[in-house]
């Protein structure tokens, strides 16, 4: 009952913060509303007792790539008008997108219809039962090659971002940290003797 | 009469037990804030040879006492001012964002080895996500005030933060491979038997780095460019007054407690004593001190909150860049090189992997 309750709270607000993520004018705000978005998932994520993928959401989403989004968001300085004048001209492919999207949601909630039963009916998992035990388990053992090759694709990724945005301009002048650290006040002040200094 | 609390206290149900140990620990994390800023003040003062604080008193206590609680009184009276152009919202909201965080990590750490609001298993993923979301109140506090110099500030605290948090992370990986569990209360159990056997010592390097990860992400000294006053005034909160800036400095002060908490836990043994088997058996002091209990956890963090304080006093403001250079190219290559070499102890069973 109480299960029911907290659902169908956590599924109104995250109707509607996802709602306000494209219905709100100011980026900043939409930005914050997925934020919002994403911790209500991870609650709903909660009450089916996945708490691994639950944290991890807030972690990996809220935590880090929600924080570098509003980041570039809060510096862009946005026309609104130059971007209403693309919308109508990509309007096709926005509804192409929210019908696969519809058609896949449909699949996920009917998939029981056609035999593939993948849901795990209502029971709840014994006290000793860890959700993060068993993801490794299964994620380290069965898994291995295709969690090892996802991982060296994220890499290339990130190597192939870096060097894409790297340029080293002609003439540019680095510190050399070594340096800065190892100097001695001999090396900056030199001590000499005045003319004039004869008297002690 | 005693007797009679601990049945009615017994005979509670779950959730009004947990509810009561929430008020009683945030009653006294709040109060711990308040004596942390004295005491800061005061430490700070006899490093540079002044008295501090030694003016207010309540109840004819020593000198000083009272001046957290007329700061307190001085802040709620003065005026809040929002800034006409200011995102009014998120501007009131910031301050919430920076403080529940703070607070709500507390649920999963033990306290004593029967106390733990929150016996999760995932624990310590739970700390890592919260910790990670605390910047938020910075973000936005920074951007709502609609100052230039407040933007800056939440830039270079945004930029720090999620820095560091990587290097954070991967100090806590290697405590993971010790312990082989999330729980933070298995973590603590793992390390029992002296303080050789905490996991300091066979992850020196880790530590060191945590702790360092954990200054820069409270943005204390010598990592505070988020507020360095001399560059840029006050920082993200440059725009907030009275009350409003209070919360900002307890988030403060309260993520400190919680750094010198959680670095107590993973790596000096949280509630485990130093002396378990170092005394003569026999005598109810010996027996208190050899025994774990709250009494070692909270000495501990007080330890690294003087820490804290210390290195405030010693060292001067890292320049910006210098801060990017220490997390990316020095911290985070330690932790892998630390996390290989865990690996070859565990596979010859050298140190905690040793049964």
């Amino acid at each position: 009952m109480l299960v029911e309750v907290l659902f169908y709270v956590f599924a109104t607000i995250l109707i509607a913060a996802a709602l306000a993520v494209i219905i709100s004018k100011n980026p900043v705000h939409a930005a914050l509303f997925l934020v919002l978005s994403f911790v209500t998932s991870a609650a709903i994520w909660l009450l089916i007792e996945a708490e691994f993928l639950a944290i991890v959401l807030v972690l990996v989403y809220v935590g880090a790539v929600m924080v570098l989004f509003l980041f570039v968001v809060m510096m862009l300085d946005i026309k609104v008008e130059e971007h209403r004048r693309g919308f109508t001209r990509y309007a096709w492919l926005g509804w192409i997108t929210a019908v696969a999207v519809i058609v896949e949601i449909v699949g996920v909630v009917t998939a029981r219809r056609f035999g593939v039963d993948i849901t795990r009916g209502a029971a709840p998992w014994p006290a000793s039962y860890s959700n993060t035990q068993a993801l490794g388990s299964v994620l380290y053992t069965h898994y291995a090659y295709p969690f090892e090759l996802a991982a060296v694709v994220l890499l290339v990724a990130i190597v192939a971002a870096i060097a894409l945005t790297t340029r080293t301009r002609r003439g540019l002048k680095r510190q050399d940290i070594n340096r800065q650290v190892n100097v001695q006040s001999t090396d900056r002040v030199r001590l000499v003797k005045s003319m004039d200094a004869k008297s002690p | 009469m005693l007797a009679s609390v601990s049945t009615v206290w017994s005979a509670l149900p779950a959730y009004a037990q947990s509810t009561a140990w929430i008020v009683v620990i945030t009653v006294a994390l709040i109060i711990s804030v308040a004596l942390l800023t004295l005491w800061e003040r005061k430490v700070i003062g006899w490093i540079q040879l002044r008295r501090g604080p030694n003016r207010v008193r309540i109840f004819g206590l020593l000198p000083g006492v009272g001046q957290p609680f007329a700061d307190v009184v001085k802040l709620l009276l003065k005026e809040v001012i929002i800034p006409v152009r200011a995102n009014k919202v998120l501007f009131v909201l910031a301050p919430a964002l920076a403080l529940i965080p703070a607070f709500a990590t507390w649920a999963v750490i033990p306290l004593s080895p029967e106390l733990v609001v929150a016996n999760i298993d995932a624990g310590l993923l739970y700390v890592l996500s919260l910790t990670s979301v605390g910047v938020y109140g910075i973000i936005l506090a920074g951007w709502a005030a609609n100052s230039k110099y407040a933007f800056l500030g939440a830039m270079r605290s945004a930029a720090q933060i999620v820095a560091y948090e990587i290097a954070m992370g991967f100090a806590l990986v290697g405590v993971l491979m010790v312990s082989g569990s999330l729980n933070l209360g298995t973590i603590v159990r793992t390390q029992h038997g002296g303080p050789l056997s905490w996991n300091w010592f066979w992850l020196l390097p880790l530590t060191v780095v945590y702790f360092i990860s954990g200054l820069a992400e409270t943005n204390r000294a010598p990592f505070d460019v988020a507020e360095g006053e001399s560059e840029i005034v006050a920082g993200f909160h440059v725009e907030y007054s009275g009350i409003a800036f209070a919360l900002f400095f307890l988030a403060e002060y309260a993520n400190m407690i919680l750094i010198s908490a959680l670095t107590s836990v993973f790596f000096f043994g949280g509630w485990l004593s130093p002396l378990d088997g170092y005394l003569p058996e026999g005598g109810a002091a010996a027996d208190f001190l050899m025994a774990p209990s709250f009494f070692w956890l909270g000495l501990k963090i007080f330890v690294f909150l003087f820490l804290f304080l210390w290195l405030r006093a010693t060292f001067p403001r890292y320049r910006y860049d210098q801060i990017m250079r220490l997390g990316w190219k020095v911290l985070i290559p330690i932790t892998l090189i630390w996390i290989a070499v865990e690996m070859v102890m565990s596979y010859n069973h050298v140190g905690p992997w040793a049964t």
